[in-house]
């Protein structure tokens, strides 16, 4: 008993003492973390960093999901390089920050974000109440119903009654109680996290129809062992203008990611694209909208704080913005949306960006 | 049990090539995704650095946990060395490549908040546990106080403020790695676990003891070094183990804010559309995982327990 | 006399000391907590956030599915909260209930000589134990969700309950005013048969005769209000629920989200109850039961008057952490869109009107006032089952 005592002394006695403990503590911290300054303003903090904090879901196909090899991919995801290639002239020089529905607003106002891309709705009380700057639509939406065709509903007026699968912490959530309020009709909502969780929920039939917005309920639709045995109900209940945000109260950083999406819209309409835009790069043509866009003539860049070739850079890195809406969400891929609102304004659509001057 | 073996495929690109195979589990979603399980989404290039701090994880625990290890005497340097070593191989810098804390993910993210969580837990503990039985009534109020709040308080409420609270109490311009902002939360919540367990240990100890040692003038921090201490965390060792365990299952409650450890690495892999709707085979690998580390503890913990018991028989 | 030695006087002098170590600590510990309110007071204002309770009476505008009380999308989230609140009241008071009852059983089978019960609840426990919690609901919702049959398809218990996996659909009593009386009777009962517990006792301390004190306890507290329902004629109607399009209607449901965290809680703190109370059985010294017996006194009356009372000394301290433990861990809930406090005003409300702070700030405190009752309830056990040392 008493050597086993005084074994045990000699390893415990010197771990106790307090002062190695804050030692510890004090170097890990300084190994650890990466105190930043953040007062100079999100452009500058960027650039020393080196690398665009950006907002994404944790996992939502075709907008974001990271693929087998741990590589980010999405169209939310390609705004996101769009605009570090933008600023910092690469668009691999991302860190992305997975959130979920309920984080996501609380992450990009206490720093750990410099800009949000996650199909979020632009709406008067995330804009005015939750201090947040939206960016240009880059994705017109709207909520919609998915339900099974065996149940033989044609109308999202017929659903008095019904399970429900939201996802918590989206305006589809107010959208739905307002939408069955004002028709008089009762439904059982089923909350879940996130779009797998419902997803789970509606093929295990816990819930009869599952709403958010029509993009990703196609996307849903996809996934399902049996696309054809689900419909999607006409009904659009609510207009859902997604866009990127940023803190408020950065005018200049705002400017930024505004005219980077907007530079992405412009040069579908231009015709300018992944493969051309360095050639026409290379010299001044005899279209000066498009010279001021490459930054062969004017400076566009300089007057927001970046490079000259800010726009070529984020072209060359993602294509323009028909080019990301084909690879992640077009009729190739297993959603399979149509560009619909979202085609150019000369095409029918209505994205329309404001010009380059 | 056909499900899990018999009709299950082990192979495949996607959940329609599985199902066309057989009509069991799907296991190549996992096959495919091991990598990711073990590393999350550290680079390619660097895994070594994750491997090398494995064994680095066994060179060290060994010695403490093995009475017989032949170069035990230095079981407490080493103890002391490996946080540094670890945190420079996984963090990088210094000569080694940086690399991102939020590409720490899946097995490896669990056993850095586990070992983290556990390592800074036990000191901290320690003198929690001393605070509140000091006769000094401030401290003493301080101690029960904080002991009571994170006591009192879920896991995940606390992961949560730090997510998304933490950084309001900073000074303006300041901010966290969000890892790093866990892994306080973590070791702060099993720190008042561990003061609890090694306060047990400390009430069983004979207060002819605390008297023998005051008697022989032997000053607060000399009494509870020598003689006090040793004696009470040989009695909460299985205790402390068990904290250990608890602590390692509640690991996977970060997924709640958005880190990738195994489950959510799971729940990440479900969203991608070749792969929707194996949630099953997914939940079940994990808890497999869980299992073998943890009965693996428990035994452990067994084993000293009946260990210490026939000491005190003798 | 100079001040160093003074000081290093002061140093030295153990009372003096200790209010210098007294003083420096709070200092140091109040002027952190100032720095870290000023921090993030400026902090709030920077961005232009407010800090104000103001919110809880503005209209929440999302339902929630499980309201213990009337509950609509117009209702303040104030109310909601109050929601969430009575929703982790409920999970938690009916997961200690089925947790004690199962650890209980669970232990006795630990220690039973048949080796095959033995050992099957000795596998159960180390399962159970050694997979985190947040799996084991994951586990059992899915299970629920995904066996039972949907509401078309529903199992008719008896055509008065129906099992789906959108929920099991049971009869609703609606009370007429008359059932007050049974009520009142009810309560009359309990009353009655708590004086007459110690009535007994006293008469047996002093006379050594034994009353059946269960059977009239049982008739006292059952018996006479069942009677007299049938005699006024069955004061209670039941309205029985009917599958109408999607779902069953009327009546009354106990969801799977619910079910589901019940069990998994339920049978993850079963398996450490179980633990604690055979430790707790194993801690009574065999030699108590046989002076007990050796004395005359029956089985029976051995484990209630001689093991159980020893054992309870050893078994309700840890017994009371567990319960603890599920009550914070029904915050888990959020896994599966269990409606509690945490996804109501820690969650939707959040997140819908950005009040972090505030919000955060109420559900610590609701824990906090939760873990306090729960232990102060124990303790209050402790006391009256704790040894008392002359």
């Amino acid at each position: 008993m008493f050597d086993s005592v005084l074994k045990l002394k000699t390893t415990y006695s010197k771990e106790v003492l307090g002062m190695r403990v804050t030692k510890f503590l004090v170097i890990i911290a300084v190994l650890f973390s990466f105190t930043v300054m953040a007062d100079a303003g999100t452009l500058e903090d960027v650039k020393t960093r080196g690398k665009l904090n950006c907002i994404v879901s944790s996992g939502l196909a075709g907008f974001a999901s990271p693929d087998e090899k741990g590589n980010w991919q999405g169209f939310d995801v390609d705004f996101c390089r769009a605009v570090a290639a933008a600023v910092l002239g690469s668009g691999d020089k991302v860190k992305f920050v997975p959130t979920t529905n309920k984080t996501r607003f609380t992450q990009l106002n206490a720093g750990e974000g410099d800009i949000l891309f996650r199909n979020t709705t632009e709406t008067l009380s995330r804009d005015a109440d939750l201090k947040l700057t939206f960016l240009p639509v880059n994705y017109y939406d709207g909520q919609g119903f998915l339900i099974r065709k065996s149940l033989g509903v044609t109308s999202a007026t017929q659903l008095a009654g019904a399970s429900v699968c939201i996802q918590t912490g989206t305006t589809t959530e107010l959208n739905l109680a307002d939408y069955f309020r004002a028709n008089k009709m009762k439904y059982e909502p089923v909350n879940t996290e996130t779009n797998e969780e419902s997803i789970v929920a509606y093929e295990s039939k816990r819930c009869d129809v599952y709403t958010t917005d029509a993009s990703a309920l196609a996307s849903t639709r996809a996934a399902l062992k049996k696309p054809s045995d689900h419909v999607i109900l006409p009904e659009i209940i609510s207009k859902e203008p997604l866009g990127g945000a940023v803190r408020h109260g950065d005018d200049r950083w705002a400017d930024i990611g505004k005219w980077v999406v907007n530079a992405l819209i412009i040069a579908e309409e231009m015709g300018i694209t992944q493969k051309n835009v360095k050639e026409l790069a290379k010299k001044s043509g005899n279209n000066p909208g498009m010279n001021r866009f490459l930054g062969t003539e004017g400076s566009m860049g300089e007057m927001l704080g970046l490079d000259k070739k800010w726009a070529v850079n984020a072209i060359s890195a993602v294509g323009n913005y028909g080019e990301i809406f084909e690879r992640h969400l077009g009729p190739k891929t297993p959603l399979a949306l149509e560009r619909g609102l979202n085609a150019s304004w000369k095409a029918g659509g209505i994205l329309y960006a404001a010009p380059i001057r | 049990m056909d499900w899990l073996f018999l009709d299950a495929a082990f192979t495949g690109g996607s959940r329609d090539e599985c199902s066309a195979k057989a009509g069991g589990a799907c296991w190549a979603v996992i096959g495919e995704r091991l990598n990711l399980f073990t590393y999350g989404f550290y680079p390619v290039a660097e895994r070594w650095r994750v491997n090398l701090s494995l064994v680095l994880l066994i060179f060290t625990l060994f010695p403490i946990l093995f009475e017989k290890a032949p170069y035990r005497k230095y079981a407490l340097h080493i103890a002391v060395a490996f946080p540094f070593v670890t945190a420079w191989l996984l963090v990088g810098g210094l000569g080694l490549t940086p690399v991102e804390t939020d590409q720490f993910g899946g097995f490896m993210l669990t056993l850095v908040i586990g070992i983290t969580g556990i390592g800074f837990s036990l000191p901290i503990g320690i003198l929690l546990a001393l605070g509140r039985q000091s006769k000094l009534p401030a401290i003493q109020i301080f101690s029960i106080g904080f002991i009571e709040f994170i006591r009192g308080v879920p896991l995940i409420t606390l992961l949560f403020v730090a997510s998304t609270m933490l950084n309001y109490f900073l000074p303006p311009g300041v901010t966290f790695d969000l890892l790093l902002r866990v892994l306080i939360m973590v070791t702060l919540f099993a720190s008042a676990y561990m003061a609890e367990v090694i306060r047990g240990g400390l009430q069983a100890i004979p207060k002819g003891q605390f008297e023998a040692a005051d008697s022989m003038g032997l000053r607060y921090w000399s009494a509870m070094r020598l003689i006090v201490l040793p004696q009470a965390m040989k009695i909460s060792i299985p205790g402390i183990v068990n904290t250990f365990i608890g602590l390692y299952k509640d690991t996977t409650l970060v997924i709640i804010i958005g880190l990738l450890d195994p489950l959510g690495i799971g729940r990440a892999s479900l969203a991608d559309t070749r792969w929707t709707g194996l949630s099953t085979e997914v939940y079940l690998f994990v808890a497999i995982f869980f299992f073998i580390s943890c009965f693996g503890m428990a035994r452990y913990s067994q084993h000293l327990e009946n260990k210490l018991e026939t000491d005190h028989k003798r | 006399m100079d001040p160093i030695a003074s000081l290093s006087r002061l140093w030295r002098d153990e009372h003096s000391r200790s209010v210098i170590i007294q003083i420096l600590a709070v200092v140091l510990i109040f002027g952190l907590f100032a720095y870290l309110v000023r921090n993030a007071i400026v902090n709030l204002e920077a961005i232009g956030k407010g800090f104000s309770f103001g919110y809880l009476q503005e209209p929440a505008s999302y339902d929630i599915n499980q309201h213990l009380i009337e509950y609509t999308s117009r209702s303040t989230h104030f109310r909601a909260m109050l929601v969430g609140i009575l929703n982790t009241l409920l999970v938690a008071v009916s997961g200690i209930a089925l947790a004690t009852v199962l650890g209980f059983s669970l232990g006795v089978l630990r220690l039973s000589k048949n080796l095959l019960a033995n050992r099957l609840a000795h596998i159960y426990i180390d399962y159970v134990r050694n997979v985190p919690v947040l799996l084991h609901i994951l586990l059992v919702y899915g299970i629920i969700v995904n066996t039972l049959p949907v509401p078309r398809e529903a199992q008719s218990l008896g055509d008065i309950a129906f099992l789906t996996n959108r929920g099991l659909f049971l009869p609703k009593p609606i009370f007429e005013p008359l059932f007050l009386v049974i009520l009142g009777l009810f309560a009359a009962g309990i009353v009655f048969t708590i004086w007459f517990r110690r009535y007994a006792a006293d008469i047996q301390r002093k006379t050594g005769e034994h009353y059946p004190v269960f059977w009239i306890s049982l008739g006292a507290v059952l018996g006479i209000p069942v009677i007299s329902y049938f005699l006024i004629g069955g004061p209670i109607t039941f309205e029985i629920p009917a599958l109408t399009g999607f779902n069953f209607s009327g009546g009354m449901v106990i969801r799977p989200e619910f079910t589901a965290l019940w069990i998994a809680l339920s049978l993850y703190t079963a398996a450490f109850i179980a633990e604690i109370v055979r430790a707790g059985i194993i801690s009574v010294n065999y030699g108590q039961t046989e002076a007990s017996l050796a004395l005359g006194i029956n089985h029976g009356r051995t484990l209630n008057l001689v093991v159980i009372p020893q054992a309870l000394r050893v078994i309700v301290p840890p017994l009371t952490s567990q319960y603890l433990n599920l009550a914070k861990n029904s915050s888990l809930a959020i896994a599966i869109g269990y409606m509690d406090i945490v996804a109501t005003i820690g969650g939707i409300t959040l997140n819908q009107t950005g009040r972090e702070m505030e919000c955060m700030i109420i559900v610590l405190l609701l824990y906090l006032s939760l873990s306090l009752l729960i232990s102060f309830a124990m303790n209050i056990y402790n006391k009256r089952i704790r040894l008392v040392e002359r």
